[in-house]
């Protein structure tokens, strides 16, 4: 019966991106329905399709499904990318964790004051170069298998491969000292759906900049007065 | 090999409550180690078992899972409470991430300031009945039975009713107007 997946979000990254980069890297097309205005919002609201009064939400296979990593998890499963038992999607379940608590010091970035902008700056970098990339150096170093997990192309890798990109904006050198993350990059980045989507013209939303801020902030009515982790 | 699941977290709710509650839902004894001091913490770290210098950690099945996400999705997928199909766990999932943020705020509540605490209060009370506990009282009216999903006990049965219970705490009258919920 299925439709096409259809994503309703702003015409930003925020907490879409990552749905973006799995659906992509699982070689999936989707549709988009940005959000531009308080009355879209409002009439998605009246309609009941925002379960939580929130966005993202995703419509896919008959199901008008929010909360991110709901979608995410349902995404990874129905493509082959959760692993293939019990315990490798424990693996994978960690990893996106961790890299999931990376990209939420990047994720509030563009909403803080030019000051907090700096501290927060200094915290996303901190925080990638002694906990979270460790972490994932170690993990490749261990194995020496080219995916995060169970030797085979899932959701952890898609995830890792975002945040280090995400960083990097910040950061270009970021990498320098961790070599493993530097081939991993290397190698997931020329998975052909990955490289695709890596490509001009893709549906991966670029760096938020002022006018995203502001249409979230008119859309929502929210988010005027975020500070610095 | 296994023994029973062991729980390394401060002696306290914070993000190991929602663990604690499943592991009881499903029948499962565990074990507990609570950090006091900072040495145990620092220990924890150099011996390199937090993966993300974080807890809460659970060692289980023998590995050592942190993220507290990974740990209840583990959990609910061994013992059976994560419905029997991909469309089941989603509407677990969506329950759960919602509950989940509800409790997130009750989790804050005692890190604020004290001049903050009426307006985060306020904040809870306004969450919880006119986002989240109208949501799952239109679910139970609507399909009539006893469990959120799949008419069976599940994982977002547990998550519902430890959030409903903490919110009680804070705000006690808070289901009036909830009758599905009162039922829980």
């Amino acid at each position: 019966m299925a439709g096409k997946t259809k994503l309703y979000y702003f015409d930003g990254r925020g907490k879409m991106e990552s749905i973006r980069w799995l659906l992509a890297a699982a070689g999936v097309e989707f549709e988009e329905e940005f959000l531009e205005t308080r009355e879209q919002y409002e009439k998605l609201l009246q309609g009941g399709s925002l379960l939580f009064q929130q966005v993202p939400m995703v419509e896919i296979d008959g199901m008008k499904m929010v909360q991110t990593r709901a979608i995410l998890s349902y995404i990874a499963a129905k493509y082959n990318l959760y692993g293939k038992d019990l315990m490798e999607r424990a693996l994978i379940d960690m990893y996106v964790g961790g890299t999931d608590d990376l990209m939420g010091f990047i994720l509030i970035f563009p909403f803080l004051s030019a000051e907090d902008k700096e501290k927060q700056h200094a915290v996303i970098v901190q925080k990638a170069t002694s906990r979270y990339f460790p972490a994932y150096e170690k993990v490749l170093k261990d194995h020496g298998q080219d995916f995060l997990v169970g030797n085979s192309f899932s959701w952890a890798d898609v995830h890792l491969l975002e945040a280090i990109l995400m960083v990097e904006e910040k950061k270009s050198d970021v990498l320098l000292g961790f070599p493993q993350l530097q081939a991993f990059k290397a190698r997931i980045s020329s998975i052909p759906t990955i490289k695709k989507f890596l490509e001009p013209g893709s549906q991966r939303k670029p760096v938020p900049d002022d006018k995203y801020v502001e249409t979230v902030r008119r859309v929502l009515h929210m988010y005027h007065d975020k500070k610095a982790n | 090999m296994s023994g029973k699941p062991r729980l390394t977290y401060c002696n306290g709710r914070g993000r190991m409550e929602p663990v604690r509650w499943l592991l009881a839902a499903a029948g499962v004894e565990f074990e507990e180690i609570f950090l006091e001091t900072r040495e145990q913490y620092e220990k924890l770290i150099k011996d390199g078992v937090l993966m993300f210098q974080q807890v809460p950690l659970v060692e289980i099945d023998g590995m050592k899972m942190v993220q507290t996400r990974a740990i209840l999705s583990y959990i609910a997928g061994k013992y059976n409470l994560y419905g029997k199909d991909l469309k089941e766990r989603a509407l677990i999932d969506m329950y759960v991430e919602g509950i989940t943020d509800l409790m997130q705020m009750i989790l804050m509540f005692p890190f604020s300031p004290p001049e903050a605490k009426e307006k985060n209060l306020d904040s809870i009370k306004e969450r919880a009945t006119n986002r989240y506990f109208p949501v799952f009282e239109k679910v139970l009216k609507q399909h009539g039975q006893d469990f959120l999903v799949g008419n069976k006990f599940s994982w977002a049965d547990v998550q519902l009713i430890e959030a409903i219970l903490a919110v009680e705490e804070k705000i006690p009258a808070v289901l009036s107007g909830f009758p599905q919920l009162q039922v829980i």
